[in-house]
């Protein structure tokens, strides 16, 4: 049992120990794949789910009775798209550390990054990920890398990485710069029901670079990233996407451009996805201020219209799934540093729920249903996997919102090992009160 | 009356008192170092380190000579020599220095923002001796105070800067720096040495050099890094001293009392002929004697001093 300000983690159980049979009352059950929106009760047995109904199943007799009151009930939430820093790192975070984070961020499964050390481009190494999550309290399905090393000259062993458990594969971190190879990822990967996550940069445009190229970057004489650097690979990518018929994610979308491509490519069949991250839709390349090195990541915090782009393509569907690029680091790489030595990335599992309250759905930006279906129905779906849904029968895995609830964010309360948040001292509305893993309750807040 | 700023890490958001009164002092400082001795006690019994991540030639005997010449103890510190090929992180290297009881850091490093991130890491007075294409205000202070000696004033005085503006922090700094005490500035490059978006400065840009020298009082040329045109920002040495290099042909038609300045170090034949650089109207050798002025004022005032 680890505990903290915020709650407590509860895993693993006795590992002998049966799911509980759980009865979830008085909750709004959010549940858009059935089709879902009221005041239900939600029950639980051997760790699926057993019924959703307004009466007390019957026959059915609760171990566990959780009140929800004021509260949602929603299928589990997932995070496409996280950093673990295991294995290599575990100064930053490990796959312990990181799914506690996730468990207390209201995160049932995420999608951990291949750009460890060594780089997650076998099946070996796929395993030892797999492995090390089976005792945490958070499902883990690792992304394999598209080229071996990460080095963009040769594809890495997507099949015998989708045996081990690997959903999907992404050189994140960088763009496959080869087109050529680019193109025989996209098709090769066809014969597995996965995607290509792509992290769009043009390296070339980007070098030497540490922000957003804009008005701020002239005054802060910092060199930047313009915008089309990301949105000439988004561009390549869904072409490729297009002309071969693969399917491809395209990962952190930070411009307006790249959710105008993303737009018209959907308009015409692509099958295209992608994603953002709430420092997209909340700040811009002003936060950076002076020099504040918790504001660089990468895609950089781009401009006013970038950041309205965002908010209108995540309310018009463009932009599929909310993920968070959940990126530890230790103070000396990140704090304690001069800004062009600093580290990209930020970290983000324990304050998503927060933010997309916060700011879109509190907004009217997003329904509660939007945030259901970008939260847990889309990145179920992208990477192929079985959660999503509250459907008789499946996993239970649940996540109960509590989205009124005010809270200021600090980094010393966080399970993650790391502190580099960019909402430090940020006050915001709404987080999971309670994460239910496989029908066992992994974690509940105090 | 002494300073608002407690450092000196750029010329942004500095006001124009300020900046009045170290032009003022360094006036005051120039008599100084016309006497038979040039030095005073002022800074007697201070510690001052000269941290230079980069080469530079200028600028460190300036602040040196400086720092003497107010009877101040200078430590030279350059990368080149010290503990930072071993790796040490420049927080670990400032709060080794500090520990060993400094009153000043005059900073140059590659790195943007780095005197700010000084002042977080040591209880030291930060002077930013040039941080990457950032900012150079002591350089900026001396331009400001070669014009104001030459023209009596700066309000309603007319500069083109032209150059590597992209790269420039004598740019930046001379563009709020000068626009605060109010002269017209002018900002003059190829395209691809101007900043793309150039919003935040409060000058005009121009890649047209006819248009940049309409009206002026002042020509100052930037030092263009023949690195840049391996990395493609432009063609050939050749149409970048035809197009933006001055000559006497291209002075000739310019009012007798138009200065020209020049930072320093000169390519002599590609941003200034030599024609150019030695003639009358150059005052180059004069910013660096101002130089020695200008730097001993910021010190004393940043170090408490009150104007005299």
């Amino acid at each position: 049992m680890l505990k903290k300000a915020n709650g407590q983690i509860v895993f693993p159980p006795d590992s002998s120990e049966q799911a509980p049979k759980v009865l979830i009352e008085n909750g709004r059950v959010i549940d858009p794949v059935n089709g879902i929106d009221g005041i239900k009760r939600v029950a639980l047995s051997g760790g699926k789910i057993h019924a959703i109904s307004d009466e007390i199943p019957e026959g059915f007799v609760a171990e566990r009775t959780i009140d929800a009151s004021g509260k949602w009930v929603v299928p589990g939430l997932m995070d496409i798209h996280v950093h673990l820093r295991e294995p290599g790192r575990e100064d930053r975070e490990t796959i312990q550390t990181g799914t506690n984070a996730a468990c207390a961020g209201g995160f049932t499964s995420v999608a951990c990054m291949p750009n460890t050390s060594p780089v997650l481009d076998e099946e070996s190494k796929i395993r030892y990920v797999v492995q090390r999550g089976e005792s945490c309290p958070c499902r883990i399905y690792p992304i394999g890398s598209i080229t071996k090393g990460l080095l963009g000259e040769e594809l890495s062993p997507f099949g015998e990485m989708v045996r081990a458990g690997a959903r999907g594969f992404s050189d994140d971190g960088k763009s496959v710069y080869n087109s050529k190879l680019m193109r025989n990822a996209l098709n090769y990967v066809k014969s597995f029901n996965v995607p290509i996550i792509s992290h769009c940069e043009d390296a070339d445009l980007v070098a030497g670079a540490h922000m957003n190229e804009s008005a701020v970057s002239t005054r802060l004489g910092l060199r930047g990233m313009p915008s089309v650097s990301e949105e000439i690979i988004v561009a390549r990518d869904t072409m490729l996407a297009e002309y071969t018929g693969a399917r491809v994610h395209i990962a952190h979308v930070s411009t307006a451009g790249s959710v105008r491509i993303v737009r018209d490519a959907k308009k015409r069949g692509v099958k295209v996805t992608c994603e953002t991250c709430p420092h997209y839709f909340i700040f811009t390349d002003e936060a950076l201020g002076n020099y504040d090195t918790h504001k660089k990541m990468n895609p950089p915090l781009r401009s006013e219209a970038d950041r309205q782009a965002i908010i209108e393509g995540l309310a018009d569907g463009t932009i599929d799934v909310i993920a968070t690029d959940h990126a530890p680091h230790v103070s000396e790489d990140k704090k304690d540093v001069e800004f062009e030595a600093a580290a990209f990335g930020v970290i983000g599992l324990e304050t998503s729920i927060g933010c997309v309250l916060t700011h879109l759905v509190h907004k009217d930006i997003l329904s509660p249903t939007d945030m259901v279906q970008k939260m847990a129905v889309a990145p179920n779906r992208i990477l192929e996997t079985s959660g999503g849904s509250l459907s008789k029968g499946a996993d239970a895995d649940v996540t109960i919102v509590d989205p009124k609830a005010e809270w200021t964010v600090d980094p010393d309360a966080f399970y993650s090992k790391a502190e580099n948040t960019a909402f430090a001292g940020h006050r915001l509305q709404g987080f999971a009160a309670c994460t239910i893993l496989g029908g066992k309750i992994v974690f509940e807040r105090k | 009356m002494g300073l608002q700023i407690q450092h000196l890490l750029g010329l942004e958001n500095v006001s124009r008192e300020d900046i009045g009164l170290i032009l003022d002092t360094a006036d005051n400082f120039y008599e100084v170092l016309q006497r038979d001795i040039p030095q005073v006690p002022t800074l007697r019994g201070k510690t001052i380190v000269n941290l230079f991540y980069e080469s530079s030639t200028r600028t460190r005997i300036s602040f040196e000579l400086a720092e003497k010449r107010l009877s101040a103890s200078p430590i030279n510190f350059s990368a080149s020599t010290s503990s930072v090929r071993k790796g040490e992180s420049l927080r670990d290297t400032i709060r080794n220095i500090e520990a060993m009881k400094i009153h000043f850091i005059v900073v140059r490093h590659g790195c943007p923002g780095v005197p700010l991130f000084l002042t977080q890491c040591t209880d030291a007075i930060i002077v930013n001796a040039g941080d990457g294409p950032h900012e150079h205000p002591t350089q900026a202070l001396l331009d400001m105070n070669t014009i104001r000696r030459r023209f009596g004033k700066l309000d309603g005085l007319k500069i083109a800067i032209i150059g590597d503006v992209l790269h420039s922090r004598v740019a930046r700094s001379n563009a709020w720096g000068m626009t605060a005490m109010g002269m017209d500035v002018t900002l003059c490059g190829p395209p691809t040495l101007l900043p793309q978006h150039p919003e935040s400065l409060p000058v005009r840009i121009t890649d047209n050099v006819e248009e940049a020298l309409k009206d002026v009082d002042v020509v100052m040329l930037l030092r263009l890094q023949l690195e840049r045109q391996n990395s493609g920002l432009f063609p050939t040495i050749r149409e970048y001293r035809e197009r933006y290099g001055l000559d006497l042909d291209k002075i000739s038609s310019l009012p007798e009392h138009v200065i020209i300045m020049h930072p320093g170090p000169i390519n002599r034949g590609i941003e200034l002929s030599s024609t150019v650089a030695d003639s009358s109207r150059s005052v180059i050798l004069d910013q660096v004697t101002n130089g020695v002025a200008v730097r001993m004022a910021a010190l004393y005032l940043l170090g408490g001093g009150e104007s005299a």
